[in-house]
């Protein structure tokens, strides 16, 4: 790499550069973004040290969060989840590709209907038991089955109970082809546990290189290393500690004070703030995961399309991207892939804020009456403002909006996918076929703009089972076409995890597919001796 | 009989059927919240047969009076039940919680009754004069700004900017009053301490200035009694009855109303414990906490009536 670059590299390491201004003097250096990222991993990842014990501060966490994995809905669940254990398969943090973890291997048929996930040899679980085909079998069965009370059910029922173990395989078979099937199995609800939990799921005996010692929900959890652990090229900590920290200002202080290592879900507010503060670096990286205003099609006034026209036209996304995320993100398209996924249709053109366009739309529609649209910031932080906003460049479209502010409590029983048009969030899925199968299937639970066209689940499957890269792009592209015209979905920004460490970590590095480097952080840094 | 005792066992018998009462009020409240256990705990996870393999699991379709009868039976063999959430011992998980929060709300007493009884016997020595105004207006800013906003600031002047103190998380090793324990909770104590001490004070003030006009302390002053000892022998024993009654209830408080400290010092006390059930309706964890909160207020205001009894050798001695 040039010295030019390897010296930026550095000071991004020594928390002098923030990594996104490391991007763009990169990129005015003609080196591209992706490019420029795993350099900047690269020379992160030099010279580990082994030992210490690294201190997280999270929001994320409840008294009432369980340990088992299929109840996890939050950061440190998740975080804790995977240090005592592991998925088949990771995704890595720099293309976000299918990487083996505990499946050492996988081989599809040509019609990618049938797969073989090779489950590593030699792997104990932390109670000294072998790891087999069969607890992964029985895990995916855990979480699938008729009595699954997991939140990867939604998931899983692409798969139903098309599974089996077959000596060292676990063999999949599909109704229909599906060229992305691994990417399934690196859901976090996923962890292999012994018999697949079903002896107890609450047990934290799993393959991974950490013991659970300390659980208190809500509060911390500590876990120690463990010595016959498989992998050898990560998880140098001794021990590593997670502190639930809900409260933003707690949260930054804890950092600042020293008292933790690295946080997560930093205020865009005052991010600029924290990262002039001595010793502190900012990691924030573009994900998947947007803020939108999505209403069901099925309901009136929102089952006449001109009417959602008006109001996709009526949204100005860069107001809302500068003023909520404080540029901490970037514009959205009206459909749920960004250039974070594979394949992205990078030739829909943009649609702008348009008072006029939303205003003859809007008239067209012929509808009367004021529009109400829920929010809570239980959906985002600064939801209610991004509603007011919106309320604002609606009016200048001549579109009643009027705002119904509901109670943050319940908001995920009672609002959304229950009434017809609020605002929502979504944290994105490894990839386009997943997004758009858990929320845009004719038959997907979590369907919240009540999407159902025949001719979209059709292609859907068609790009499913096509290993033909260019073909799949344009069916995706077509796909994405019909939802950013005719959907239910307004999707203005998508956001950045903002997350901060202390500059003692090394090898941070930051993973489009979730904060904290995906909830891996703990095995890939170090602290500097 | 003796009174005091005759009140003790009258209070007792009541304090009983309230709790008792409050947990069926809580019980019936809880179940009027919009959503059920299953489908929160999912929350945006939630999958139509994972919400029905709960609720089964748990006896969720069973009729309220038999899930409150249940609970209640377990109850009275001292048996709070399991946490919906996470399965754990409510028992267990309460003890924890509830010996941070009492650490934290006795450390604070500890420091803050005495603080403000005692300035409120400074404000009426000094009543009028510059030292007198200095506390009322220091003690009205206290109560007037909001706990959190209080709490921030002495997080960044003590911990950030001076280096005294710990910022949170505040995690006690064990909820124990050694030397160390109490160093670590010194900044949520102290912000406590503002944020009652005010109430207190100026109830003792108010109290104090009212025996003041009396004749007795009159003929004291006259006697040319030393203002001090007036104050401290002649006019406090006779006001113990309102002060009494104002510091049960900010003891009260420090028990019950602290989440807002909790959170912003990170700290594990029962507040966080039982919103977090709440938001989730985990109703065992619900119940526990709904039941130790009443007995906290229904212990302290016995003691306070106690107390207001042994001082006035009136009641103490009925003719």
């Amino acid at each position: 790499m040039s010295n030019e670059l390897r010296d930026l590299s550095l000071k991004v390491v020594l928390g002098q550069l923030s990594r996104r201004d490391f991007i763009g003097r990169a990129a005015a250096l003609g080196v591209a973004a992706p490019l420029a990222t795993k350099l900047l991993s690269s020379t992160a990842r030099a010279n580990p040290v082994k030992g210490g014990h690294l201190i997280l501060g999270c929001n994320g966490g409840q008294s009432t969060d369980s340990l088992d994995p299929g109840l996890a809905a939050s950061t440190v669940p998740t975080n804790v989840n995977w240090g005592w254990g592991e998925c088949l398969v990771v995704t890595d943090p720099d293309d976000g590709t299918a990487q083996p973890w505990l499946a050492e291997s996988w081989e599809a048929s040509a019609d990618a209907r049938t797969w073989a996930f090779k489950i590593r040899q030699g792997v104990t679980f932390n109670n000294g038991q072998p790891v087999t085909a069969a607890d992964a079998a029985a895990t995916l069965k855990r979480h699938s089955d008729e009595n699954s009370k997991s939140g990867a059910l939604g998931i899983l029922k692409a798969i139903g109970q098309n599974f089996h173990a077959d000596g060292d395989n676990l063999v999949i078979e599909l109704d229909a082809g599906n060229a992305d099937l691994p990417y399934l199995l690196s859901d976090y609800h996923l962890v292999i546990q012994p018999n697949g939990g079903f002896d107890d799921p609450l047990a934290a005996i799993g393959t991974g290189p950490y013991k659970l010692e300390v659980n208190e929900p809500g509060v911390r959890h500590t876990l120690v290393r463990r010595d016959d652990h498989w992998k050898s090229d990560w998880a140098y900590y001794d021990s590593f500690e997670v502190l639930v920290v809900n409260d933003a200002t707690a949260r930054t202080s804890a950092l600042t004070g020293g008292k933790v290592h690295a946080i997560n879900r930093v205020d865009p507010k005052t991010v600029d703030l924290l990262g002039r503060a001595p010793g502190i670096s900012i990691n924030n990286v573009s994900g998947r995961g947007h803020y939108v205003f999505i209403n069901h099609i099925d309901t009136p006034p929102f089952d006449n399309n001109d009417l959602r026209l008006a109001l996709k036209y009526a949204v100005d996304r860069e107001q809302l991207v500068e003023t909520i995320l404080r540029g901490y993100g970037s514009v959205g398209n009206d459909f749920p892939i960004n250039a974070a996924y594979a394949l992205f249709p990078d030739e829909v053109p943009q649609r702008e804020y348009d008072p006029d366009k939303a205003a003859f739309h809007y008239k067209k529609s012929g509808h009367d009456g004021a529009i109400e649209l829920r929010t809570s910031d239980a959906a985002f932080g600064g939801a209610e403002d991004a509603a007011v906003l919106y309320q604002q460049t609606c009016e200048a479209a001549g579109i009643p909006l009027v705002i119904k502010r509901e109670p943050a409590d319940g908001y995920w029983s009672n609002v959304w996918n229950v009434q017809p048009f609020c605002v929502s969030y979504w944290g994105g899925r490894p990839t386009q076929d997943q997004m758009y199968t858990v929320a845009y299937h004719s038959e997907a639970d979590w369907n919240d703009t009540r999407w159902k066209r025949p001719k979209f689940d059709a292609m859907l499957l068609e790009a499913r089972a096509e290993l033909d890269q260019v073909r799949r792009k344009s069916i995706y592209t077509d796909m994405a076409l019909m939802i950013r015209d005719e959907g239910g979905l307004i999707l203005p920004m998508f956001n950045d995890f903002i997350d901060a460490s202390t500059t003692k970590l090394e090898g941070v590095l930051t993973d489009p597919a979730g904060a904290l480097g995906n909830g891996l952080l703990m095995h890939r840094t170090w602290l500097a001796s | 009989m003796n009174p005091v005792v005759t009140l003790l066992l009258q209070r007792i018998g009541i304090g009983f059927v309230l709790i008792l009462a409050i947990s069926f009020l809580l019980f019936v409240g809880v179940e009027m919240l919009p959503g059920d256990f299953a489908r929160n705990f999912l929350g945006q996870s939630a999958t139509p047969e994972a919400v029905a393999n709960i609720r089964r699991e748990l006896g969720l379709d069973a009729p309220l009076l038999t899930r409150y009868l249940g609970w209640l039976g377990g109850l009275l063999t001292g048996d709070f039940g399991h946490s919906w959430a996470n399965k754990a011992s409510v028992n267990l998980q309460l003890f924890k919680r509830l010996s941070n929060t009492l650490f934290l709300a006795t450390t604070a007493a500890f420091f803050a009754v005495p603080i403000s009884v005692g300035l409120g016997m400074v404000a009426v020595f000094f009543r009028n004069k510059l030292p007198d105004h200095v506390i009322n207006i220091l003690s009205l800013a206290a109560i007037s700004m909001p706990e959190f906003f209080i709490g921030y600031l002495i997080i960044f002047f003590f911990a950030l900017v001076l280096g005294i103190g710990d910022g949170p998380p505040i995690i006690p090793s064990s909820p124990t009053w050694s030397f160390e324990n109490v160093q670590l909770i010194f900044l949520p104590v102290l912000t406590l301490v503002v944020v009652v001490l005010a109430a207190m004070m100026r109830m003792t003030r108010a109290a104090i200035l009212n025996i003041m006009e009396s004749a007795y302390i009159e003929t004291a002053e006259l006697k040319g009694v030393n203002m001090m000892t007036i104050i401290r022998k002649h006019a406090a024993p006779n006001a113990i009855s309102p002060i009494i009654n104002v510091v049960a209830l900010n003891l009260a408080y420090l028990v019950v109303g602290v989440i807002v400290v909790e959170v912003i010092f990170a700290y594990p006390g029962m507040g966080q414990y039982f919103v977090d059930a709440v938001r989730v309706r985990d109703m065992p964890v619900v119940q526990a906490c709904g039941v130790v909160f009443a007995g906290v207020y229904i212990i302290l205001n016995m003691l306070a009536d106690v107390g207001a009894i042994l001082a006035n050798p009136r009641l103490m001695h009925p003719k």
